[in-house]
């Protein structure tokens, strides 16, 4: 018995098997190219206008230079094939940036974070994506690889700089995420809240990650960073500079507060309503500058 | 009409070849095509994990995993468990703890604690809670399910025990 189509099936008129990075990037050199890793985003979404790029599908996963975690010039760099999994059992990146461990943890499911890949996670550009608020306080760099004249061209852009929009990066349709890149700084506090009904398989109503040197209820050279509170995912610059190496005390917390409700714009939608979004983003803060500051 | 591609894989130790469109899904190939129905499809979107399987040695959604991805990988599913002459331990602790009621979501659990016991054998209560929670049951409340996969880690356990006597 033939059963029902679950879902209206898209039509990818040609499939590219991609075995290495030369052969990825010719296949989205035309801009028609929708690559492919994990599958936990496209799959889902892949019925969605707009959701696919091109007709060709290109599966990323079995190419070489995009996998592993390595080590140079004091950064590290990650893979875009990098999956979640992976993340959370690299002692390496544990050190580097304990953010990300601690971000990959409350990421979806078992199932989810052995598919999901860094690469996809930043090239999809959801303003809930989990690891965005992590990433942009470890101050991540996104490297975008494509083909120029026959060869491999790479660019490295600032992932502060990289999203334009809900689902929109400055990705040209012919560039592939390659890797995700962040420097070396260990013994940095790190801090990360995220609500969802339940703590599994969550898309995030709001997610925040706060980073910085934290001595004597200070917080020094800090990062703030929000999921779902704007159109893409948001560092609070101006809370930043307003909190850095000063005393934590109860009257700064609240200009911090206010300084960061200026700076976030989220909306109201099925998951949260604009004042619960804002009660959020104000709870996470208040409570993280607090236990910064408290030890 | 969508491209077809061939594929060849490993499906519970049998080298399997066939032709699939590339919007397919694991799920699909393997349940309309393949004749393996165990791996269910619900939610069709990563949040209930029915349809899990274990790729090289790694548990995914088969309802998110290309169809195209399958060429070259090593793919088990619950119809692989049986062990020569009957179930496997999973299995067996899920029978006699009563670990099913409707039985949906039951080949997905039984894939996701497999999983969990081969990354690791022995596991507290908590981390086998945690290991499950991309598997949802909506008929026994997940206690018999969490007790039939501790029985099988304290087996491991008592096993470990002896071997250092």
């Amino acid at each position: 018995m033939a059963l029902p189509q679950f879902q209206a099936a898209p039509q990818f008129e040609e499939y590219v098997n991609a075995t290495d990075l030369s052969a990825a990037v010719a296949a989205l050199a035309d801009g028609q190219g929708t690559p492919v890793a994990g599958g936990t985003d496209l799959w889902v979404q892949k019925e969605l206008p707009g959701a696919v790029a091109g007709d060709r599908l290109v599966n990323i996963k079995n190419v070489p230079e995009l996998k592993g975690i390595a080590a140079a010039d004091g950064r590290i760099r990650i893979g875009a094939l990098v999956t979640m999994t992976e993340i959370l059992g690299d002692g390496r990146l544990k050190d580097a940036a304990p953010i990300l461990a601690i971000a990959a943890d409350r990421f979806a499911s078992v199932q989810i974070r052995n598919a999901a890949t860094i690469g996809g996670n930043v090239a999809n550009a959801s303003p809930a994506a989990d690891m965005m608020p992590p990433l942009l306080c470890a101050d991540a760099a996104v490297e975008l690889a494509r083909e120029e004249g026959g060869a491999i061209s790479t660019r490295e852009v600032t992932l502060s700089e990289f999203f334009t929009g809900p689902g929109r990066s400055v990705r040209e349709s012919n560039e592939l995420v390659a890797a995700v890149i962040v420097p070396i700084q260990p013994g940095r506090y790190a801090g990360f809240c995220k609500s969802g009904p339940r703590p599994a398989l969550e898309i995030a109503r709001v997610s925040m990650a706060i980073t910085g040197e934290a001595a004597g209820g200070k917080l020094t050279n800090p990062r703030i960073a929000f999921g779902a509170v704007a159109p893409t995912p948001i560092r609070c610059t101006q809370t930043e500079a307003l909190i850095d190496g000063k005393p934590l005390d109860d009257e700064l917390i609240a200009r911090a507060l206010e300084t960061m409700d200026g700076e976030i714009s989220p909306i109201a939608d099925h998951r949260a309503s604009e004042w619960y979004r804002r009660h959020l983003a104000r709870t996470y803060l208040e409570q993280e500058l607090r236990h910064v500051r408290d030890g | 009409m969508s491209a077809m591609v061939d594929v060849t894989f490993t499906l519970n130790g049998h080298t399997t070849s066939l032709a699939v469109a590339v919007h397919d899904s694991a799920l699909t190939t393997l349940r309309d095509r393949l004749d393996h129905a165990g791996a269910k499809l619900a939610c069709g979107e990563g949040e209930c994990g029915a349809c899990t399987i274990i790729v090289d040695d790694i548990s995914v959604n088969a309802c998110l995993m290309p169809a195209p991805d399958l060429d070259g990988r090593i793919v088990r599913t619950v119809e692989g468990l049986w062990e020569g002459d009957g179930l496997s331990k999973v299995q067996d602790a899920f029978v006699r703890h009563g670990a099913v009621q409707c039985g949906f979501c039951t080949p997905g659990m039984v894939m996701q604690a497999t999983h969990l016991l081969e990354q690791q054998p022995e596991m507290s209560d908590a981390e086998v809670r945690r290991g499950l929670e991309g598997n949802t049951c909506r008929c026994t409340g997940y206690s018999k399910i969490v007790a039939a996969v501790m029985e099988v880690s304290r087996d491991a356990a008592t096993k470990t025990a002896e071997a250092a006597e």
